[in-house]
């Protein structure tokens, strides 16, 4: 591929369509030539010059063959404009593209040693500039079209429903991790299915290109396509209740309880009474905020058609991970904040500030707020005074709330129940409750 | 009756299991026992099930001999193999399947979780419905506790029946030493450096449900069963701690300055 004696194919075309190099896109010449983006990357790549050279397709500046230079540089610039349009003058190398004789003739005297350091060089290199370049316009641009085209793949995960992936790094510094795939459905990060992309690193692509590319293009639908409202994992538990007793297993741990139909899946409702959700909900439409997420895209364990209770030792525990309110109001933490403040300079007897609450959980998390941000004295009296407005299920625990709010951890949420979570008759198997 | 308590079954064959099993893409399903099959009672029902329905068992437990054309062949050995899926998420959730599929699971044989944060931790085959010809295998994983599809096309035809909606969770529940620890470490969307407002504010949002969870667990007494989880509450302690001795340390420098007044007067 560096040999260009018979193919008229670029370095940067052959290596994108290497094979596990299907993620790349190919850099435009006229970006590496401008110096100002390759500023700094002289000294994380051994040979650098030569590394550069082979990118570009071009021989060292050598005084013996200068005569042909003039010649050479024209079928070389007809070359070009096929390939990608993107000549430029003005260059400081002779190109050789055409394979010159003199140039195979070098390449041939080149140790052999000398090549896979500069090709791996150039691969580094190039890697490293194409970090900077899709973040940059062309480069995002052309990621795009890729994206588009579903060339990165989709989610693996079932509740995304094959939203399209985007190729990302963990880390910007080369050596430390293999690409991976960012979906914005659910923003995680995953393996690629191929074992192929496992020696692809991670920092060619970048920490930051697989967000800037989102904000980039927020009329993107993120969201891969969803099924129609579906029923069917209500239908699919009755059948499971026909079999228990024949299982072994499931005599001891589901006993006496098979005839119960299972519970509806709670929240289904609380969907009708939402209030006006916003345009933007932090600078992103509530559409495109992480559309695989929230009621009914996280997984429910159950066991013939009952749900595994949280207390159950080996319960769900990682719900909240694909978690997100179904109301985005929530998530507008200024606005939270500064209804609160309104709320405590009012006196904690009356309740008007909190009647606009509607939502017990919003009341909870302006609660906590409290927590981190006013000082001693407010927070005693709010905490003394009955729980702000709307918290009909959380009545049960004025104690714990009051406790928990001794803490000084943000982070330490006191909303006791929830109804997604805890309501209903979730079956406590093998349960600690 | 024989035990054949041994993996292989090797004290008898069993031509079409040993081919349905060891056929490309059926990896995931384990060997059936014969006296599993050959026991009425754990088919009931499934003679509506299937078509050509004694054909089909016949077939899969190696005594069918009758000469039959191709089509009809064809046809029950479509049926043999739907009749060996379903019997498959019966045998699955008896001890003897559990302990056969916990060792496929153990070999890795199911794959291995494609989310980064989870370190290829392996999966498990499971079915979002009970009911056949609803939805393909998906694989599970008790780490992230969340779904995915197969990577390989040949797994994507699977009838997620086959295996069922409650095989792995049963799995933990009968093996919970195999639960592994979950994680609180998520993957974080950065630009230049900085978390991005908009996934920033929803990821606090979860895990403040996330801490609430934890919460209520203790109040019962119940690990939360996070990995980290003794680490992150001596950092929040020693938090506190600071925060203490800070307080502390302006009561000490009060403290210190009364004698030092004192002193002056
Ligand atoms: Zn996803
Ligand atoms: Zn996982």
């Amino acid at each position: 591929m560096s040999s260009s004696s018979q193919a008229p194919e670029s370095w940067i075309s052959a290596f994108c369509s290497l094979v596990g190099h299907e993620y790349f896109a190919e850099v435009s010449e006229d970006f590496i030539e401008d110096d100002f983006n390759l500023t700094g990357l002289q000294s994380q790549v051994p040979m650098y010059k030569e590394a550069l050279e082979m990118i570009l397709d071009v021989e060292p500046e050598d005084a013996s063959d200068e005569d042909e230079e003039e010649e050479e540089d024209e079928d070389e610039d007809e070359d070009d404009m096929q390939q990608d349009g993107t000549d430029g003058p003005g260059r400081g190398y002779r190109r050789a593209t055409d394979a010159a004789a003199a140039a195979a003739e070098r390449r041939h005297l080149r140790m052999a040693s000398d090549l896979s350091v500069i090709e791996s060089s150039a691969e580094m290199l190039y890697g490293l500039i194409h970090q900077r370049f899709i973040t940059s316009r062309p480069g995002i641009q052309q990621m795009a079209e890729k994206y588009e085209l579903g060339h990165f793949g989709h989610c693996p995960r079932v509740y995304c429903h094959s939203a399209k992936v985007l190729p990302v790094g963990c880390s910007d510094i080369p050596g430390q991790e293999t690409v991976k795939l960012f979906c914005p459905s659910c923003l995680d990060v995953y393996s690629p299915p191929n074992s192929r992309f496992q020696t692809v690193d991670g920092a060619f692509f970048g920490s930051t290109f697989g967000c800037l590319f989102f904000m980039t293009f927020p009329e993107l639908d993120i969201g891969g396509q969803m099924p129609e409202p579906s029923t069917a994992a209500q239908n699919s538990t009755n059948a499971a209740a026909t079999k228990d007793s024949r299982s072994s297993l499931s005599s001891s741990l589901t006993s006496g309880q098979t005839q119960i139909p299972p519970p509806p899946i709670a929240g289904t409702v609380a969907n009708a009474q939402l209030p006006t959700q916003p345009e933007s909900i932090n600078g992103v439409t509530p559409k495109n905020l992480a559309p695989g997420l929230g009621q009914g895209s996280i997984y429910e364990p159950r066991i013939y058609g009952f749900r595994v209770a949280e207390i159950a030792k080996t319960g769900p525990r990682m719900k909240w991970l694909r978690s997100r309110p179904a109301d985005v109001n929530e998530l507008d933490e200024c606005r939270i904040w500064e209804q609160n403040q309104e709320a405590t300079r009012g006196s904690a007897g009356i309740t008007d500030g909190a009647a606009d609450l509607g939502d017990s959980e919003m009341a909870d998390e302006n609660a906590e707020v409290d927590e981190g941000e006013v000082e001693d004295e407010e927070m005693h009296v709010n905490g003394a005074a009955p729980p702000s407005g709307g918290t009909q299920d959380e009545n049960a625990a004025p104690v714990k709330e009051v406790t928990s709010r001794r803490r000084p951890s943000r982070r330490r949420g006191h909303d006791v129940l929830h109804n997604g979570e805890n309501g209903g008759t979730a079956l406590s198997v093998g349960g600690a409750g | 009756m024989d035990d054949f308590a041994s993996d292989t079954d090797s004290d008898y064959t069993s031509y079409w299991r040993d081919w349905f099993i060891s056929s490309r893409g059926n990896e995931y399903f384990c060997e059936i026992d014969e006296d599993y099959l050959t026991d009425r009672f754990n088919l009931t029902g499934l003679n509506t099930e299937v078509q050509y329905y004694q054909y089909a068992l016949d077939l899969v437990t190696d005594v069918f001999d009758m000469e039959v054309d191709d089509d009809m062949r064809e046809q029950i050995e479509k049926s043999a193999r739907h009749l060996y899926g379903l019997v498959h998420a019966r045998y699955v959730v008896t001890t003897r399947g559990l302990a056969k599929m916990m060792e496929k699971y153990k070999q890795g044989v199911f794959g291995k979780c494609p989310r980064v944060i989870c370190e290829s931790q392996h999966l498990l085959p499971m079915g979002q419905h009970d009911v056949a010809n609803m939805s393909n295998v998906k694989l599970y994983c008790a780490k992230c506790e969340d779904i995915y599809n197969p990577k390989s096309s040949r797994h994507n035809t699977i009838d997620g029946a086959y295996f069922g909606s409650s095989f792995h969770n049963i799995l933990f529940q009968v093996y919970p030493t195999l639960m592994p620890p979950k994680t609180q470490r998520r993957y974080e969307p950065r630009i230049y450096g900085f978390r991005v407002h908009a996934s920033a504010a929803l990821m606090r949002w979860q895990e403040e449900r996330r801490e609430a969870m934890k919460d209520r667990l203790r109040q019962r007494g119940i690990e939360t069963g996070f990995e980290d989880e003794d680490e992150v509450e001596e950092e929040v302690e020693s938090e506190e701690e600071e925060g203490e001795e800070a307080e502390d340390g302006i009561d000490d420098m009060f403290e210190g300055q009364m004698p030092a007044a004192a002193h002056v007067q």
